[in-house]
């Protein structure tokens, strides 16, 4: 328990450090939203200066993160200046579909990496493990840029997918069932490029580690005792190599996240990393940080998650 | 009860498509008999082909050549599902106890699991068999539910014994399985194994590298050097006549003799 306790306070320390890190940043970059106002002769200097004070962008940078804490643990997060709300509505809903979309590419490589590494581990040198090789080598080699540009380029040739956006223009007349067809179709495309970005790397880890347990003293012996290849397959070395696993799902997500900006960009999928990539361009200041905190508590949050797997998986943490 | 008839066993180096293939000799022409309540010394140097041997009786490895005798069935054409029941009466225990059992088990978890291989036992009867192991091999029932690792060398050692024996095998294979241990729990885990061979009826095959304990528990030792056997007998033959020279030189080595 105190193990998961220290691994929580951990996260809360990373997430302060973020957030002010990334405030100092953003402050420093050049540029501020009302600029562009500011070459237009029509607004006056003190126009400006009277918007500036009234969205606090006069103060002192202590001043504005300490109000920013404040509105962030009101779970309001400060204010868009783009959208003119509260941050936290906006960001909530981008969120969704980030998730939506990151979790589905997730759960999909999971559940092809493992009994794909599984069967190549179990046949070294053999035609699965040689198709395994090969797939990664493939799917490494082609940058995920590249990837998204052909899928977008199949969207448009075929029309049945589409070529942008999260949901059709009529989804609020939609019944249940065209509501979910019409979500998949617009998940379909974006989910598969991060899938294929994600599913080399996951597929090579859990192939090396099938294999690194395979090779480990104890299958020997077990072997030795009579037991049958497959129970050593999926109750000893499964579980030898799920420790490196788990941590790499916490990286995965990471991974993730940071790919799916680029996706969300070419699919114009109404994400989170859409939205940062906006905000950054019309220095949406308190946006900015939102995004870039918010990130940071999905990845913490998945970290959190692979420790305390961890912690149920494996009796040798539980004893420390 | 166990014959090995002219099994030889090379191993290849090289293993990349374009390099030259080089056959290391392990094992080369050997012939060996053990009976039933009998223990053989395997010893010899490192390097001689001990470990191999006693790899390929017990079909961890499969030999090029020769044949394997075990109660009038030849091991090596034995069909799959005869192999596995086969199996269970040789078994095999490492020189490495915490390397041969996997470090998440649970003490009663490793020694019930080859139990729950073989099949047709009720929960009750595995629990009660696993824990009448556990105590024939003189750890107490009650750390049956402790980790492993938590256990030290000597216990270690003993529930790799358990984890053999729960089966009822015929025959133990004990490769090197009292080396690394400190003289007083080896002498203890000496006079187990001998307790437990009146008890079971077992066989074994002692790989050591040390004459002192052949010549405590041996019936009949074998010299091997560089994959062969070059002088075989009955314990007290070899020890106080041994033929051959490496014999001679190995008797020789022992520190404190002589």
């Amino acid at each position: 328990m105190a193990y998961l306790a220290r691994r929580a306070l951990n996260g809360i320390f990373l997430l302060f450090g973020v957030s002010l890190l990334t405030f100092l940043l953003v402050d420093l970059a050049p540029g501020e939203f009302f600029d562009e106002m500011r070459s237009n002769p029509r607004i006056s200097a003190a126009t400006i200066a009277g918007l500036r004070s009234e969205y606090g962008l006069d103060l002192p940078l202590p001043v504005k993160y300490f109000r920013w804490l404040r509105s962030a643990t009101k779970g309001e997060g400060g204010f868009s200046f783009a959208y003119n709300s509260p941050a936290a509505p906006i960001l909530l809903r981008r969120a969704q579909n980030t998730l939506l979309l990151t979790g589905t590419a997730t759960l999909a490589a999971w559940l092809i990496a493992i009994p794909f590494g599984v069967w190549a581990a179990a046949k070294p040198g053999r035609w699965p493990d040689a198709l395994a090789a090969g797939a990664i080598a493939t799917l490494l080699a082609i940058p995920e840029l590249i990837l998204a540009l052909l899928l977008l380029l199949l969207a448009v040739r075929s029309s049945f997918f589409p070529v942008g956006g999260a949901v059709s223009l009529n989804f609020a007349q939609m019944n249940v069932w065209s509501r979910l067809g019409d979500s998949t179709r617009h998940l379909f495309l974006p989910a598969l490029c991060l899938l294929a970005g994600l599913l080399p790397m996951l597929l090579s880890h859990v192939r090396s580690a099938m294999k690194e347990a395979l090779d480990s003293p104890f299958i020997t012996a077990a072997r030795a005792h009579g037991i049958p290849f497959q129970r050593l397959l999926f109750r000893h070395a499964l579980a030898a190599a799920a420790n490196p696993l788990i941590s790499l799902f916490g990286f995965s997500l990471g991974i993730l996240l940071s790919s799916s900006l680029v996706v969300e960009g070419i699919f114009a999928w109404p994400g989170l990393g859409q939205l940062l990539i906006e905000a950054i361009l019309q220095r949406d200041f308190y946006l900015v940080v939102d995004s870039v905190v918010l990130a940071t508590v999905f990845l913490i949050c998945g970290n959190f998650l692979a420790d305390l797997l961890l912690y149920t998986a494996d009796p040798r943490i539980r004893t420390e | 009860m166990l014959e090995a008839l002219h099994v030889s066993k090379r191993y290849t180096q090289g293993r990349a498509y374009w390099s030259k293939k080089f056959l290391v000799a392990a094992l080369h022409d050997v012939s060996l008999k053990i009976e039933s309540c009998s223990t053989l010394a395997l010893v010899g140097e490192s390097g001689a082909g001990k470990s191999t041997l006693g790899r390929c009786l017990a079909l961890l490895e499969e030999p090029d050549s020769g044949e394997i005798w075990f109660d009038g069935k030849n091991l090596l054409t034995l069909q799959p599902g005869d192999l596995r029941t086969a199996r269970r009466r040789i078994q095999f225990v490492f020189q490495d106890a915490a390397a041969a059992i996997n470090p998440r088990f649970s003490a009663f978890e490793a020694i019930e699991e080859p139990l729950l291989i073989q099949g047709g036992l009720s929960r009750r009867e595995r629990r009660e068999q696993a824990l009448d192991t556990m105590e024939r091999v003189g750890l107490s029932p009650g750390s049956a539910h402790r980790p492993m690792l938590e256990f030290s060398g000597g216990e270690r050692q003993r529930l790799a014994l358990a984890r053999a024996l729960v089966l009822k095998p015929r025959l133990l294979i004990l490769d090197e399985a009292l080396s690394g241990l400190d003289p007083e729990t080896k002498e203890r885990l000496i006079l187990l194994l001998l307790n437990l061979q009146a008890c079971f009826a077992l066989s074994y095959i002692f790989i050591t590298h040390d004459l002192r304990i052949a010549a405590r528990v041996a019936d009949r030792i074998a010299v091997m050097q560089d994959g062969a056997i070059v002088e075989s007998g009955s314990a007290a033959t070899v020890l106080s006549e041994p033929q051959h020279t490496y014999t001679r030189a190995l008797l020789d080595a022992i520190p404190g003799e002589r």
